[in-house]
């Protein structure tokens, strides 16, 4: 059903909307959204969206509240939800910044948009269902597991009031059999996932927190970005200096070695990893792979460049190497790489140089559609 | 007979019919009450346009939307019920809602029906045969039935508002609305109640003499009581005033800027067409923010009241009690309107149910005597009626939040500390607590902003000034609002306040923003 409201609506996200736009190269460059990502919510501030008028400072205002509490101690409720319309007081102690929620895919369209970054084309072709369990209703019968102690008592206290038994002296109330309440399950049908990134980066003594840092706002954007394109999406880590490891998300931005490089460590494993778990027939497979380019040797470059050839680019949607300028790296690997696959479409490389060359690098990456 | 609505199922409405006679038993008066049933997407749609079906287009009202939906989805908070002060009155109740609930919902606005109709700051909300406000103040007779048409006044402005956007687009009109909106709250509460503005007669051809005002003294005492020095002294003196003010515009300070920009500032038509009806709808919601809490208490007090009487049975009790539970609940130390109105009226008719006021009462001392003091009057309900009817919540707090209440329930005042930089509790003194209380309930929570004068420094600049009384205006915001004057003012707009303890004059010139102290 239509609504009245709807067009009031689109116009107020439309202005949203034109805020976000407007700032979102800033987002995208401070990483600020990062701290903020809930469940699947990202929430932007979008400063001043509430009408100015002659208003009281908020600081000198103050107000009155009811409670314990000495005096001295804090006040709670500071930018707390409001109650429908109840009052001004003690509401919005804080800042006046409308926080605007929208979803990772709104996000990653605007993104789009912004980028004019095109929509990929699905290379895998199954997609696997998978059945979940929720727990959603309440039932009467059930295993004592899952009986529900809130629902159970209510329904007791009302047979008790309702029969009389109930003395509000001794308030005592003993479920009977027929009170018990049960939680309930239903299935979930879930779309697993049909696209991986694999993850790779450099950990040597020569990437610091900075470069670090890049690649962390980098791989939210695309991953942003592609799990708009797939319905699922996993993502692999791994991490290497001279040798190459798998590990979980966490450990991927905080481990720092001191070792040497070598480079095709990491894409021996990724190869790997692709022929154990993800054969492309059913997988679209993006490897990332971001360093500052400086190898151990020419020799190791080359076999790079080999294993590349003959296990990764066959099997992948594309694969992309992103180099940050750190002051110890040579940066040989980046003109290496480009010499020797420059004819393949599918390697995509880009520098990045600093935080604001990530919104190009990001263009550069996911540009092409694949 | 009731009126009712056609989405009303039928076993509600024989609950209304019944629920309606037991408020009327009470004593409760209402307006006829129609009850609409909602999906919670209507609900929201009708919440944002602040209850009304129909209002002119404006992104703000998108915003509130997404609001309460966004709040819904997420389960944070749901809208049980509202209720426009109309006659009849539309009351809204949501789609899925327990029995229980709708009948607590049911009971809560004819309350809130009957204060609509009976509270005396409402009356500035009727209406004649072309929809103009009436003076409130006329007598009313017997059998009390005004017209509170604002659902189709609201619709009508939503319609002049569309032609409006229809003709000069809706990006124009959007903006200068959002101008307008940003002057909302710049009027006189009270300008409905009092005449503020008298017509000085013919002024210019016959002069008047100055009179000033003498005490009353028999004759022969008069030269003493009234000394001709004095008067001389004071006829200069006023004389002198009156000669600065003449050619003064306007002669005395007016408090409703909207009406003063309406009347003198260069608008086109159309701007002054919406800029009119922005004031109008500010003033419609004036009573309902100067009676937030109790409004909230009274509808309250009576849905607690009806509910455990006589329209629960003993199955819904419990779910009952646990709803109203929620809805009386005060967390985080945060002042619960619901709750603070329900529990003064109930000690108002405790109070003098026992005969706990009056001179004897003030000035006992002995606080056993005043605990068990009772007697037994049973004046209670008669005085709440009465409150009900003849105050607002500034009078009402004033006069019936006693100590003993504020040390009952805890009351505390708040205010920033700039020391560990959050808001802490200030005091449980029950004087600063009621203070605080009243002073942010004063001019329903707004800062007091006049017209002073239309031709500052002769030079056709707009000068406000605001009645400084110990909170500054945000900064920020007060350069905006100027911007927002500007536009509509055409020249420049000056604002006398004061910041961090000094008097300062505040001044948009269309380019850019200055303040130069004004202490003299």
């Amino acid at each position: 059903m239509s609504l009245k409201i709807d067009q009031d609506h689109s116009r107020f996200r439309g202005i949203v909307r034109g805020k976000i736009r407007d700032n979102l190269r800033r987002y995208i460059s401070q990483g600020e959204l990062l701290g903020r990502k809930g469940k699947d919510i990202v929430s932007i501030p979008v400063p001043h969206i509430d009408t100015p008028r002659f208003i009281f400072g908020d600081k000198q205002k103050g107000g009155v509240g009811q409670g314990d509490g000495e005096v001295g101690d804090a006040v709670g409720g500071e930018g707390d939800e409001q109650q429908d319309g109840a009052g001004q007081a003690g509401k919005d102690a804080g800042e006046h910044i409308l926080e605007v929620d929208i979803t990772l895919d709104e996000l990653a369209d605007i993104l789009g948009e912004e980028l004019e970054l095109p929509a990929i084309e699905n290379k895998g072709k199954s997609r696997i269902i998978a059945a979940k369990d929720k727990y959603t209703g309440i039932r009467r019968v059930g295993p004592e597991s899952l009986r529900h102690f809130k629902r159970t008592y209510r329904e007791g206290l009302k047979r008790a009031i309702a029969s009389g038994a109930y003395d509000p002296k001794n308030p005592l109330v003993v479920p009977q059999h027929e009170d018990k309440r049960y939680r309930s399950w239903t299935e979930d049908l879930e779309p697993v996932a049909n696209a991986v990134i694999i993850y790779m980066m450099d950990v040597s003594g020569s990437m610091g927190d900075e470069q670090k840092e890049i690649v962390r706002i980098e791989s939210f954007w695309i991953d942003a970005w592609l799990r708009r394109q797939y319905q699922g999406l996993e993502s692999r880590y791994i991490i290497h200096d001279a040798v190459a490891r798998e590990v979980d998300r966490d450990t991927f931005f905080r481990t720092r070695e001191s070792g040497g490089t070598m480079i095709s460590s990491a894409y021996r494993l990724a190869a790997q990893l692709i022929d154990q778990h993800y054969p492309s027939t059913e997988w679209n497979v993006y490897p990332f792979h971001f360093s500052d380019g400086d190898n151990w040797s020419m020799e190791d470059t080359l076999t790079c460049v080999e294993i590349l050839k003959r296990d990764v680019l066959p099997r992948v949607n594309m694969f992309a190497y992103g180099q940050v300028e750190s002051p110890y790296g040579s940066g040989q690997f980046i003109k290496d790489l480009r010499e020797h696959l420059s004819g393949d479409e599918r390697v995509v490389t880009s520098e990045i140089r600093d935080r604001d060359a990530i919104v190009g690098s990001i263009k550069d990456f996911l540009g092409k559609g694949k | 007979m009731t009126l009712a609505h056609p989405s009303l199922p039928r076993y509600l409405r024989i609950e209304q019919d019944k629920i309606e006679k037991i408020a009327r038993s009470h004593g409760l008066d209402f307006f006829p009450v129609v009850f609409e049933m909602l999906s919670y997407s209507q609900m929201n749609e009708i919440a944002a346009y602040g209850g009304f079906p129909n209002r002119y287009p404006h992104w703000r009202f998108g915003m509130e939307y997404e609001r309460l939906a966004k709040s819904y989805e997420y389960g944070l908070s749901k809208i049980y019920e509202m209720v426009i002060n109309n006659n009849p009155s539309f009351a809204y109740l949501l789609e899925g809602n327990s029995l229980t609930d709708q009948k607590l919902v049911m009971c809560h606005v004819f309350g809130h029906v009957d204060f609509f109709k009976n509270n005396f700051t409402f009356r500035s909300t009727d209406l004649d045969t072309m929809d103009r406000v009436v003076d409130p103040t006329t007598k009313r007779g017997n059998g009390y039935d005004p017209n509170r048409k604002w659902i189709d006044k609201m619709a009508n402005h939503g319609a002049a508002v569309r032609r409006i956007v229809d003709r000069y687009g809706i990006q124009r009109t959007e903006e200068f609305i959002d101008v307008c909106l940003s002057l909302e709250n710049l009027i006189d509460p009270w300008s409905r109640f009092v005449v503020r503005r008298t017509v000085e007669d013919e002024e210019d051809e016959h002069p008047r003499e100055v009179e000033v005002p003498r005490m009353r003294a028999k004759e022969y005492m008069d030269e003493f009581i009234n000394p001709s020095e004095y008067i001389e002294e004071q006829k200069k003196k006023l004389t002198l005033e009156r000669e600065k003010s003449k050619g003064k515009h306007p002669q005395t300070r007016e408090q409703d800027v909207l009406l003063f920009l309406i009347e003198n500032a260069p608008l086109e038509r159309w701007e002054r067409a919406i800029l009119s009806i922005i004031r109008e709808e500010g003033y419609y919601f004036v009573p309902q923010m100067q009676t937030k809490i109790m409004n909230e208490g009274w509808a309250s007090y009576w849905h607690s009241k009806m509910m455990t009487g006589d329209v629960c049975d003993w199955s819904e009790i419990v779910d009952y009690a646990e709803n109203n539970a929620g809805v009386m609940a005060t967390s985080g130390g945060r002042l619960n309107p619901y709750k603070l109105g329900v529990e003064l009226f109930r000690s108002i008719e405790d109070r003098w149910n026992r005969g706990q006021f009056g001179r004897e009462w003030e000035e006992c001392s002995d606080l056993d005597d005043k605990k068990n003091w009772d007697l037994r009057l049973g004046l209670g309900r008669d005085k709440v009626f009465e409150v009900r009817a003849m105050y607002n919540d500034v009078t009402f707090i004033d006069e019936f939040l006693t100590e003993e209440f504020a040390i009952e329930h805890k009351l505390f005042s708040y205010s920033w500390s700039n020391r560990s930089e959050r808001f802490e509790i200030e005091s449980r003194e029950f004087r600063a607590v009621k203070e605080k209380l009243l002073a942010q309930l004063t001019n329903f929570g707004n800062p007091q902003i006049f017209v002073e004068d239309s031709n500052f420094e002769n030079r056709g600049e707009l000068l406000l000034t605001h009645d400084h009384r110990g909170v500054d205006l945000r900064a920020d915001y007060a350069r905006e609002t100027l911007s927002a004057l500007v536009r509509i003012w055409r020249r420049p707009v000056c604002l006398a306040t004061r910041a961090d303890g000094k008097a300062v004059v505040l001044r948009y010139d269309g380019k850019e923003h200055s303040s130069r102290s004004s202490d003299s």
